[in-house]
């Protein structure tokens, strides 16, 4: 994986010492919090309801032992012994103090880390395949291109003052794993006829109280402009993109009220502008970032034997396993799902496990994923069982990857100032409900967002749910349809809402359906495609 | 006209008041001119050769049109006064400076010696952006690196 040279380590040191100058002057009282506040979250640092949040960068979800390690010894030291996975495959801290801040940036710069941009109007973290580099069936590894974003995104002074927050995603297999189409800019690295590597830009996607799917704007951006390109889609819409109303501000909003045709055209004429400006990298830059992600030095003939004796170890394989491109190797994901648990919450002690695990049985790296997982990419087939073993001993080895337990759910009323509805509670008691019947329903993606904002991706649920205020209490809508990667598409409201008790019961009414319904081999989703969404209304209100 | 409180440049400020970009078309001799975050810069572009000053206005510092509107006229090789003028605080003078402009005249003065540090605060940068800063990428490719980092 990527290694700082010493300018990459200079500009994270600068913006620790930067940060450090900021919160003294606004402690001293000479910044206003005014002022602050877009300083603050560009740094990450949120102020919720009862503390401060700090959401610290994993670049595409990579991330190796030692800087697992140091997560988790920051929940401990300046948290209270826990983080907390997101869906932009990062970790945010919930109890963080102002003036401890300068100090974790600066035990996160030690390892390599950061919190540059993961909030605030700017270009945030790139996001990407958790499989990269590991998967079986992707063209090639996508995180090169995702670092040469990183740099290039990172402090850029045209972009740091946009309409709204903008979030780019990067991958490389038609198996899109990370909604890739519901960003403001979606980059898939395809491979033309010519038989050349480039990149598809699809833009304007997005969540929010506003889906939208992204078009694609142009089939083939030669990696040579692959810079140059994404500087002419954020010029154009840094220019044109509404400053007026923040909820119609993202350039999802541009792009459908401009039309996609004419934001391509402005697009490609600011690009043909741009291409005489030297502000691409060499390719050499790309080649010199590529080298950092060669493969690991798989053991050649790796057995690819797997004794499946053990009930609950084969159960947990077939779940959370998935293929790999080595002949002997799986990638193995652990669940941060477990029954009645926090979806996405790990303790320190269970972070720094998976870092010392991941040393052991993964070539020292992990991966972070959007569904608030973590993946080990490379385990040897030989070793699996007594990974399995280790992570059953913390609670690390639940079974339901892509089951209805395995919930995506934002913080909610519980941390969150924007949220209407909590997210928690609800989620542990869905988890409870189904913990037998799961393994019987099969793959069903259940996402939750306590408020309009989708951080929690209610959208792209087989089944989702939006927690809303209604009259000053909280109520759920429920959601159907909805999916992320190759077939996305969005979610529709099934009608009226419920309470927390009462969403529980329309979900698992909904699986009834399905479960009556199915034809061989149909997920919930497939059947609901197929069958429409009345028999789900008749069964649910009826 | 609007005192710079920071300018780097050596020449002689320009004494005219900015015009707006609506009445600088029909002003012929006009050198200075006033653009609003709703201008288009590129309406200007014709005029770069006779233009002597551009105050770019920000009526909030988090709106960030500006930039992008200095960047295109430097682009298109405006070589006069480029100034920040407005909602400019400390903590903006180093990317407005990389996006081109050399002269900032804020509503709230600056306390100079913080504006020092920030306007000498990073050694290196990522992107190439016409300031005349080589960026990291090209350094690199010069052979300059000094291999893995220190941490």
């Amino acid at each position: 994986m990527y290694k700082y040279d010493s300018y990459d380590q200079a500009m994270v040191d600068t913006r620790v010492e930067e940060f450090r100058d900021q919160v003294r002057r606004r402690l001293d009282g000479t910044l206003a919090e005014e002022n602050f506040r877009p300083l603050r979250l560009q740094n990450g640092l949120y102020l919720q309801l009862h503390a401060y949040m700090l959401r610290v960068a994993v670049p595409y979800g990579t991330l190796n032992s030692a800087q697992m390690r140091m997560l988790g010894d920051i929940a401990d030291k300046y948290d209270r012994g826990y983080g907390h996975f997101t869906t932009r495959q990062n970790i945010q801290y919930n109890w963080i103090k102002l003036d401890e801040t300068p100090d974790i940036l600066a035990d996160l710069a030690k390892v390599e880390m950061h919190a540059i941009q993961t909030s605030g109007n700017c270009i945030r973290n790139i996001s990407s395949d958790q499989y990269a580099g590991a998967a079986a069936d992707e063209l090639i590894d996508p995180r090169p291109y995702a670092e040469l974003l990183r740099q290039w995104s990172s402090f850029h002074p045209e972009f740091l003052h946009l309409p709204r927050k903008f979030k780019i995603a990067v991958i490389a297999s038609a198996t899109d794993r990370a909604a890739m189409r519901l960003h403001d800019i979606g980059i898939e690295i395809v491979k033309n006829d010519a038989g050349e590597i480039g990149a598809a830009f699809y833009v304007g996607g997005g969540m929010g109280r506003t889906p939208m799917i992204a078009p694609l704007i142009r089939e083939f951006v030669p990696l040579d402009q692959l810079i140059t390109y994404s500087e002419a889609c954020l010029r154009v819409y840094n220019r044109h993109g509404r400053r007026d109303n923040k909820y119609k501000a993202r350039i999802k909003i541009l792009v459908h009220e401009m039309g996609k045709d004419e934001y391509t055209r402005q697009v490609e004429e600011e690009f043909a502008h741009l291409l005489n400006q030297g502000i691409e990298p060499p390719l050499a830059e790309l080649e010199r970032i590529k080298a950092h992600f060669v493969d690991p030095a798989y053991e050649a003939g790796a057995s690819d034997d797997l004794d499946r004796s053990d009930p609950d170890f084969a159960l947990w394989v077939d779940r959370n396993c998935h293929a790999h491109k080595q002949a002997g190797y799986v990638i193995a994901t652990v669940s941060l799902k477990p029954v009645g648990g926090i979806p996405g919450d790990a303790s320190a002690d269970q972070i720094r496990l998976m870092a010392d695990l991941a040393k052991e049985y993964s070539f020292d790296e992990l991966r972070v994923t959007h569904a608030q997982n973590i993946v080990f990419p490379h385990v040897r087939k030989a070793d699996l069982y007594a990974l399995w073993q280790k992570l059953a001993a913390a609670d690390l080895a639940t079974a339901n990857l892509d089951l209805i337990g395995d919930i995506i759910a934002c913080p909610g009323l519980d941390y969150c100032s924007l949220a209407n509805a909590r997210s928690i509670p609800l989620a542990q008691k869905l988890s409870e409900r189904f913990v037998d019947k799961q393994e019987e329903i099969g793959e069903l993606k259940l996402k939750i967002s306590g408020c309009i904002n989708a951080c929690g991706h209610h959208h792209a649920g087989h089944i989702g749910i939006l927690g809303v205020d209604r009259k000053g209490t909280e109520n759920y809508q429920l959601l159907l349809g909805g999916c992320e990667g190759a077939d996305t598409s969005l979610g529709k409201i099934t009608g009226p809402g419920f309470d927390e008790n009462g969403i529980v019961d329309a979900v698992e009414k909904a699986t009834e359906v399905y479960l009556a319904k199915r034809e061989d081999g149909e997920r919930f989703l497939d059947t609901y495609r197929r069958i429409g969404v009345d028999p789900f209304k008749e069964a649910i209100y009826g | 006209m609007v005192e710079a409180q920071f300018r780097f440049r050596s020449d002689e400020p320009v004494a005219d008041p900015a015009v707006t970009v609506d009445s600088f078309g029909e002003q012929t001799n006009a050198a200075a001119v006033r653009l609003e975050p709703g201008d288009d810069a590129r309406d200007l572009l014709p005029f770069v050769d006779r233009l002597k000053l551009v105050e770019v206005n920000f009526p909030a510092f988090t709106d960030g049109r500006g930039y992008s509107a200095a960047r295109i006229l430097r682009e298109a090789g405006y070589e006069g006064e480029l100034r920040a003028v407005g909602a400019v605080f400390v903590d903006q003078l180093g990317v407005l400076r990389r996006s081109g402009f050399d002269s900032f005249a804020p509503d709230q003065a600056i306390d100079p010696t913080d504006a020092e540090a920030v306007f000498n605060r990073w050694p290196e940068v990522y992107q190439a952006t016409g300031d005349g800063r080589q960026p990291i990428w090209a350094k690199r490719a010069q052979g300059n690196i000094s291999n893995e980092s220190n941490g």
